[in-house]
């Protein structure tokens, strides 16, 4: 999952630095994630592990950094699954 | 806010407006700064009631003053606008610099000294996106370093202090930013572009270079996108609201006198313009009720920083002004169209020349376009509130 959320990132993120170069925990907005890219990211996550962000994960905490995207499509995938 | 006693902040922002209002025509043709009207706000002492009451303040709520916007508003545009502008900058200093020993001590300097703040986002080569800027601060020994070609500063050379965003370092990616203040001892202002507009004349907003040097501490402890989403978007679309609300309503304050002054000539008769008045009334209750709906949800998540930095919240406040900035031009037209040439004409008690001109910058100021397309963006991920009342 991780690495799949750091390939969308090279692709969507627009980040001043490669990806493989920036920790779990660093912070992508100072790494240069804009909001309009960050809204790229959300959606290319979403395709990829065919889930749908609510709302209330729909702030710059859940994009803050690498960490938190995991966690938040984990929590999404882990609800889907304990649904089936 | 309560319309009673003469020290209520009603009665005290009356007079501010009535001050505001006398002026407003020689404020407008000279392109002057409305000083008397600022001298009034520091006389009424209404530069500093948003700061919180342990610092000397007054505690005021950001419907208080988004009521004082819009009574200044209705007399002059660029004294409310100045006002705006001040509480804007403000907001952020009271929402993210309450755990900062200088931010603290500078906010009482605020209370004592009465003083404005300016503000400086706008840069060349950059415009309207103040998400983004090219110039970086330096920091070193314990001081900062900033140089900005900041095209347009609202009174700028009246302030007593301006905050100004830029990149956070100089190798920092261009989103990445921090605001500082830098008080007027400590920067120097070269004049670079002059404030010849068609509307809102008196809010001088020249264009500088900035150069400015400050201990490092005066740089805000938050990332100015936390800034930006947290106090400064929505309380610059908010104010600004209110401010445009206070046009559009002196316009259809203009145009009813307009149509009773006909009505009571020919009684029996209904007036050709009454039945505008009612449109225009109609799209001002709009304006009104879209205002005190942002004010609202403002008010409701103010207290947490997660929903002020939700997409929902950033969609609603982009919507509010889009829609007063938008709605607010028709209101000021249909007054136009009422009053007829006693409204196109300067110098008649129907006179809508400087509204219509004045309202024409509300779109313009961080363009709707660039607006629209930052929500349209949010859009994609975003799913609307489907119920009425929340
Ligand atoms: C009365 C007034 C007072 C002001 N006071 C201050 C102040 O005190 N401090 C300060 O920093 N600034 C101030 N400003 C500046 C203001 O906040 C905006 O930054 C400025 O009006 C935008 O300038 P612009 O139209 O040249 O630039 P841009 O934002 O670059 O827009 C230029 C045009 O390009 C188009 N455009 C550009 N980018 C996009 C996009 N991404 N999407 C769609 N369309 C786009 C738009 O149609 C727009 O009309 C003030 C403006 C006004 C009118």
């Amino acid at each position: 999952m991780q690495q799949t959320i750091r390939d969308i990132l090279t692709k969507h993120g627009g980040l001043a630095m490669p990806v493989d170069q920036i920790a779990d925990t660093a912070d992508l907005y100072a790494a240069g994630l804009s909001s309009f890219a960050s809204v790229q990211v959300m959606l290319a996550v979403e395709e990829a592990f065919d889930v749908e962000f609510p709302d209330n994960l729909l702030n710059r905490k859940s994009f803050q950094n690498i960490a938190a995207i995991t966690d938040a499509v984990g929590s999404l995938v882990g609800d889907r699954e304990a649904v089936a | 806010m309560t319309m009673s006693a003469g020290s209520s902040l009603a009665a005290r922002a009356q007079r501010v407006a009535a001050v505001a209002a006398a002026h407003a025509d020689t404020v407008d043709v000279d392109a002057r700064f409305p000083q008397e009207a600022v001298d009034a706000m520091i006389a009424e002492r209404l530069l500093s009631i948003q700061i919180p009451e342990d610092l000397g303040g007054e505690d005021a709520g950001l419907s208080d003053i988004a009521e004082i916007c819009s009574l200044i508003g209705q007399g002059c545009s660029a004294a409310a606008m100045v006002f705006a502008m001040h509480h804007i900058k403000l907001s952020s200093l009271v929402s993210h610099g309450a755990d900062s020993d200088w931010h603290r001590a500078f906010m009482r300097r605020i209370v004592d000294g009465q003083l404005l703040l300016a503000s400086a986002t706008t840069e060349g080569g950059i415009g309207g996106n103040l998400r983004n800027s090219i110039c970086a601060i330096e920091v070193a020994d314990g001081r900062c370093r900033l140089t900005k070609d900041a095209t347009v500063i609202s009174y700028g050379a009246h302030a007593d202090a301006i905050l100004v965003t830029s990149r956070s370092h100089a190798d920092a990616a261009s989103a990445d930013q921090v605001m500082t203040v830098f008080t007027r001892d400590q920067y120097t202002l070269e004049r670079t572009h002059v404030w010849d507009t068609l509307g809102m004349r008196g809010t001088c907003s020249d264009g500088y270079l900035f150069q400015g040097e400050a201990p490092a501490e005066q740089i805000l402890p938050k990332p100015f996108a936390e800034i930006a989403a947290q106090s400064m978007l929505a309380t610059s679309h908010l104010l600004w609201s209110a401010v445009w609300y206070g046009i559009a309503v002196n316009a259809v304050a203009r145009a009813q006198a307009f149509v009773r002054a006909a009505a009571r000539k020919t009684p029996g008769v209904t007036p050709p313009g009454a039945l505008r008045l009612a449109e225009a009334s109609n799209l001002l209750q709009l304006v009104r009720s879209n205002t005190i709906a942002g004010l609202g949800e403002y008010e409701a998540a103010r207290a947490d920083a997660d929903r002020l930095s939700s997409m929902g919240f950033a969609v609603t406040m982009n919507n509010v002004k889009v829609a007063s900035s938008e709605t607010i031009l028709s209101i000021v037209n249909h007054a136009m169209l009422i009053c007829g040439i006693m409204g196109y004409k300067n110098g008649t008690p129907y006179s809508l020349g400087r509204h219509l001109r004045d309202a024409h910058s509300a779109q313009l100021m961080i363009s709707n376009d660039r607006i629209l397309g930052n929500t349209s963006n949010l859009l994609l991920v975003h799913k609307q509130d489907t119920s009425l009342t929340g």
